[in-house]
Parts: structure tokens; C-alpha cells; sequence
């Protein structure tokens, strides 16, 4: 037999209908995940062809980008960033009636960011196919689940037939050995491997992350790590399935029922020794520090501790030009003006511990706004229950409601012109964070030393070990 | 659907930046839209208005020069980042067939294909020829996978072969699924199991 890896299997498990010369193969999804954004005009080609939603048990929707993370006014309502927003939500709460969907709504206990309440709620769950109208979802593949981002029409084909035709992508696997050294996280490993391959290095792959620094990573940081995978231009990231991924399920909501069977099922999944993989990327992780961006492209990745380089093509330049980083000075010299802790990508519990144990008994500096936005109602139910909102709170950051919120600044979360934001999320576009923003992307103890120290910060710096020597 | 398209001949729009991001095609702030109309005028929008929102001097798109121009020139892996179909909406909306780059980024490419946008994905070295020289007049037949200009340019493109099919007779791929239903139903009946009720 063949050695095959975690993707050929996912892969062959879904085909319906094999990939020919002439036309890509049929694939089963499995979880279909829709929000406010990319669904309503898939909704809106059902109803003109008279189609129904094949399977409304397969798909669940939740509200996230367009939802204001500020509490309900006064007069209870929700302060939308514009009407237009408004509707798009309630376009998603109509469409999920009318189609019989599952939709976890504002003031459900459940409702969050898309790709946090998947796995939340057990619905993620290793060997499944999930696609959902976001980029992102390439999360899920934490889990050792095919999971990718599909554009509207694509949306439209899942509700309908709960199929996509898809041709196979090429397979690439990002090997990370080693040790991460203290104060460096998921974040800075994704940092380090956008930068080592490029943003556009993944394109047509399908990535799965392996080595002992991949498989020392929590769930959480697995999720950070594959929900990147997209900003190297891979749409599919995966890390095979093990204890630590059953040990994080068990026991959540909608996990199945017959646990062991499934359990067992799942331990055939990783890939087989010897399986071939197209392309393969070896770092080191002993090597990988703490990371930020100091360009408008992920890749434009390095250590905190550097200097902003030399401009070398006219991409550089004008990145430079935008940022306003003076070649060869300190990374650390840069004033901030912004911190955003949240988004899919760094807003789950462990994220929000980074941050606050670097917040802990600090302030946020003068003229610096820090807002931590958790990623799920469950996320600020049990940051709460653990007091990290007081951590926050006393620092002088803001609280949120859960959402989207600065990471693409749909609801109104946004800088201002020319502002600096430290921020936790995953892209550093122009203009992503509002118009004339410039972004640096961190993990959660780098953007939280940011905020305290009021300019790019080391957060090795604020560690707990640093200011108090353990009792021994 | 889209017209179907064999072959296109037009002037070109050069955007030769690198990693054009969907971001830039259309402003997030754009999304809140429940229809799929009218997005033309939001496509490249901080790069065509000022922060007054008063039309920007030195657009590359909005000169005279550039009027009725169908083919867009862009610097490798165009149209990275988010799945927004926003983004090829706003770029036919705004009359664009074809997007010229040696490097078009996956997801942006599928979701073009499904809108009648031509992704050209050509060798670097004829990209590069044609960023230099924005306006140029270029012939893209889709059937025969060649691009040309003038008689110094001629470069070789794939289309992925349904797709094409597809651009080429106007076919429509949630027709070609809703006609394996059956197989559809019978997949799902094998892997009940596996695949949970
Ligand atoms: S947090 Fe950002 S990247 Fe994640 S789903 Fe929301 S908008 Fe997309």
C-alpha cells in the first residue's frame, strides 16, 4: 500500500465523484459555516433558482464581522456601525429561519467569531471536510479536519448540493523542530514561517505543520498556527490529529456520541511514515523569537528585537513609505498609537492569559488605547470567571463584546488615519484597519507589552520572571 | 451568468505593485452589501479617492487615457488575502474581463472564474514587458491559451479545463452539480457512519 498523508486521506474520504481531465472532482463537505458577510447573496441564488438548502443539519451560522462589540444602548439597541450592517444581519437571521439553520444569534451564550465556536462547540472535529465564506477557516485544520474558504457562488453550490468541485492541491509539509524559547508563541512560529516562505509561497498547496515544536503546541496555538496558513497563500494549513486534539474535544457539546469508535477512527488519520509530500520546509524552532510585521504584506515578518531593513525593491520602498520605518532603526523606537488583542486568530483564552499575565499590575501607557476583544461568548464567560477582565480592565484597556472587530474593522472597531496598531490578528493590508492605518502584526504578550510600554516592545521584557524572582 | 467569452481584445490598466491584497479591490467597509450590483464604483477605491472622498489626481484607473480598458495588469500574486467574492464583483462591475499577472492568488482566482473574469497567469518575463508599458493593446484568446501584442509579445496561459469550458459556452458549475444528486445521495448513504447522521 501506498503511504498517503493526512491530506490524500481527508482528501479520498470525500471524493463523490473522482477529478477527470475535463472537470474537477465532486467533495463532500461535511460542516458548512456561514456569517452575516458572504451568505446572503449564495441565499439570494437559491431563492432565484427555486433551490433548497440540501442538508440545514450540515450548516450553521453565526454573527460575527458586521456586530458591534459595544454593549446594547439604552434603548436595547445594538450600536451599529451603519444601517447597511444592520440589515446584513438581519438578512443572515431571516435567511437561517427561513432555511431551517442552526444560527448562533446575538445573545446566544455560543455566538463568536466563526472560526473560534467551531471548535468550541465540538462541531470541528478531526477528519471532516468545513469550509466556510472566510479565508480563515483554514483554523479548523488544527484539528487534522480539510477545512478551506470558499467565495459566495461557492457557498451557494454547498447549500444546494452540500458538494464543491474541486481539484486536488499540491501538498507541502512545514516541519518545525525544536524547542520554542520562553516569551516566543504559535504566532511568532506562523511570523516566522510566512516569512520563510513567502506570502505567496503556499499557493496551490495544501500545508501540513509537523515536528516536536508543532506537536508541543497547545490546541490554541495550533489553531493560531493553521488559521495563518492562508496568509502564506495556502488555503488549506493542517496538524494531524493526537492525544493533545482528543484530550481538547472530549466532552464539548457536539463531539459524537460514540466517542471511542470516533477516537479510533481518528488515529488512522496522520500521515503514514514515508508519505510523499511535493514540497517540503524545515525551520528551526529553537530559533524562532518573538516577531513582528514592518510591512504591508505578512511575509515582511521579523524578530522584535531588529531593525527595519533596507528597502531593496519598489514594493519595499513603498511599504516603507507607508509604515514610516526608518531603515536600520530599532523596531523598538516605533510608537504606538493602538493595541488590538482578539480575531480569529489570537482571541481564545490561552491568548487572552498571554496578554493579561504581561498586563498584570501594569498600565497601558498614556495616549495608547488597548482593546481586548474575546473570540466567542464562551471565551469572555471563562476570561471573566479567571478575573482576566479586571487584568484589562485595570490596565486601562477596554472589554469587549465578542466579534470580529478591528481585525477587518466591519462594525466601526477602527484606527485612525496615519495611527500605529500592535495588533493580534492576521493581516497587515492597507487600509484593513481603516483608512491610512499602519498595522504591525504580534502575538498577544508582544501587542500587550506594546500597549504597556507605549512603542514596539519585547515582551520578554515583561515576563513574569523578569519583576518577580520565583519564591523558592 | 456572464457572456461567454472566446477571445478579448482591449487596452490594459497596469496596477504593477506586488501582493494586491483583496483589500485594496474593495475596502472591507464595502461588504456590508446584500446584493451583488453596483460594486464598481467601491473597486480600488482608496487608491481613486482622496480622504475627502474626492476622486484622487493620480489614479491609475480613472483617466481618460484608461477609458473602456478591459484587461488589468497586476504585480505577482494578485488578489491574496480574503475569500471575498466582493472583489471580482467590483472589478467586472467596474468593466474589467481579465486580470493579467504572473501570479494570481487561489482562492481570488476561483472566485473570478465564476464571475466571467479572466485570470491570465503568464512567465514573468512577458509580465514584465507588459507593466512597463500600461495601455498597450492586447488580444487574449481564451480557446488557444495565448496572450499577444503587437507582433513582440506572445506568451502561453492554462485555464483550469472546466472552467474554461465554463467561460467558453456560458456552462454553469452548480448545474453541472445539482445533475449528481444522485451520486450526491448515494455518497451520503455509504458514509453515513463515517460522516455522522
Ligand atoms: S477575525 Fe478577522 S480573519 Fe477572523 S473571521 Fe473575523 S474578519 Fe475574518
Amino acid at each position: 500500500m501506498m503511504a498517503k498523508s493526512l491530506f490524500d486521506k481527508l482528501w479520498e474520504r470525500h471524493v463523490v465523484v473522482p477529478e477527470t481531465g475535463d472537470s474537477p472532482a465532486v467533495l463532500y463537505i461535511d460542516l458548512h459555516l456561514i456569517h452575516e458577510v458572504t451568505s446572503p447573496q449564495a441565499f439570494s441564488v437559491l431563492e432565484e433558482r427555486g433551490l433548497a438548502v440540501r442538508r440545514p443539519d450540515r450548516t450553521k451560522a453565526t454573527l460575527d464581522h458586521s456586530t458591534p462589540t459595544l454593549k446594547a444602548g439604552a434603548d436595547g439597541r445594538l450600536p451599529y456601525a451603519t444601517a447597511q450592517a444592520e440589515k446584513q444581519v438581519e438578512r443572515l437571521i431571516a435567511n437561517t429561519k427561513a432555511h431551517g439553520i442552526e444560527l448562533f444569534g446575538i445573545g446566544d451564550p455560543r455566538r463568536g467569531i466563526v472560526h473560534v465556536i467551531g471548535p468550541e462547540l465540538g462541531l470541528t472535529q478531526p477528519g471532516k471536510t468545513i469550509v466556510c465564506g472566510d479565508s480563515h477557516t483554514s483554523t479548523h485544520g488544527a484539528f487534522g479536519a480539510l477545512a478551506f474558504g470558499i467565495g459566495t457562488t461557492e457557498v451557494g453550490h454547498v447549500l444546494a448540493t452540500q458538494c464543491l468541485l474541486q481539484r486536488k492541491p499540491r501538498s507541502m509539509r512545514v516541519t518545525v523542530e525544536g524547542e520554542l524559547p520562553p516569551g516566543s508563541g504559535a504566532k511568532d512560529m506562523a511570523l516566522a514561517i510566512i516569512a520563510e516562505i513567502g506570502a505567496d509561497g503556499g499557493q496551490g498547496y495544501a500545508l501540513e505543520f509537523a515536528g516536536s515544536a508543532v506537536r508541543a503546541l497547545s490546541m490554541e496555538g495550533r489553531m493560531t498556527l493553521c488559521n495563518m496558513a492562508i496568509e502564506a497563500g495556502a488555503r488549506v494549513g493542517m496538524v494531524a490529529p493526537d492525544e493533545t486534539t482528543f484530550d481538547w474535544l472530549k466532552g464539548r457539546d457536539r463531539v459524537p456520541a460514540d466517542w471511542d469508535a470516533a477516537v479510533s477512527d481518528w488515529r488512522t488519520l496522520p500521515s503514514d511514515e514515508g508519505a510523499r509530500f511535493d514540497k517540503e520546509v524545515v525551520l528551526n524552532g529553537s530559533a524562532v523569537a518573538p516577531m513582528i510585521t514592518y510591512g504591508v504584506s505578512p511575509d515582511a515578518a521579523a524578530p522584535v528585537t531588529g531593525n527595519a531593513p533596507r528597502a531593496e525593491t519598489a514594493e519595499a520602498r513603498h511599504a516603507a513609505d507607508y509604515m514610516k520605518f526608518a531603515e536600520g532603526r530599532p523596531f523598538t523606537e516605533q510608537a504606538v498609537d493602538r493595541v488590538f488583542i482578539g480575531s480569529c486568530t489570537n482571541s481564545r483564552l490561552s491568548d487572552l492569559r498571554e496578554a493579561a499575565a504581561v498586563m498584570r499590575g501594569r498600565t497601558v501607557a498614556s495616549g495608547v488605547t488597548a482593546l481586548v476583544v474575546p473570540g466567542s461568548e464562551a471565551v469572555r464567560r471563562d476570561a471573566e470567571a479567571e478575573g482576566l477582565h479586571i487584568i484589562f480592565l485595570n490596565a486601562g484597556a477596554e472589554w469587549r463584546e465578542p466579534g470580529c472587530s478591528m481585525c477587518i474593522g466591519m462594525n466601526g472597531d477602527i484606527g485612525q488615519p496615519g495611527e500605529l496598531v500592535v495588533s493580534t490578528s492576521n493581516r497587515n493590508f492597507i487600509g484593513r484597519q481603516g483608512k491610512g492605518v499602519r498595522t504591525v502584526l504580534a502575538g498577544p504578550a508582544t501587542a500587550a507589552a506594546s500597549a504597556i510600554a507605549g512603542h514596539i516592545a519585547d515582551p520578554r521584557d515583561y515576563l513574569d520572571a523578569a519583576r518577580e524572582p520565583e519564591h523558592v | 451568468m456572464f457572456e461567454p467569452m472566446r477571445t478579448l481584445t482591449s487596452g490594459t490598466i497596469v496596477l504593477a505593485r506586488a501582493n494586491i491584497d483583496t483589500d485594496q479591490i474593495i475596502p472591507a467597509r464595502y461588504l456590508t452589501t446584500t446584493s451583488r450590483e453596483g460594486l464598481g464604483k467601491h473597486a480600488f477605491h482608496d487608491w481613486r479617492y482622496d480622504e475627502a472622498g474626492a476622486p484622487a489626481e493620480d489614479s491609475p484607473l480613472d483617466g481618460p487615457e484608461h477609458k473602456g480598458h478591459a484587461i488589468l495588469v497586476a504585480g505577482p500574486n494578485f488578489g491574496c488575502g480574503s475569500s471575498r467574492e466582493h472583489a471580482p464583483w467590483a472589478l467586472v462591475d467596474f468593466g474589467f474581463r481579465a486580470v493579467v499577472s504572473s501570479d494570481i492568488a487561489d482562492i481570488f482566482k476561483s472566485n473570478a472564474l465564476k464571475n466571467g473574469l479572466l485570470p491570465v497567469e503568464i512567465d514573468a518575463e512577458t509580465h514584465a514587458r507588459l507593466l512597463e508599458c500600461p495601455g498597450r493593446e492586447v488580444t487574449i484568446d481564451l480557446e488557444a491559451g495565448v496572450l499577444t501584442s503587437g507582433n513582440d509579445i506572445e506568451a502561453h496561459f492554462t485555464v483550469e479545463p472546466f472552467a474554461k469550458k465554463c467561460l467558453l459556452e456560458g456552462n454553469d458549475p452548480l448545474g453541472f452539480l445539482t445533475d449528481r444528486m444522485d451520486a450526491i445521495t448515494a455518497y451520503e448513504k455509504d458514509h453515513a457512519k463515517e460522516i455522522g447522521a
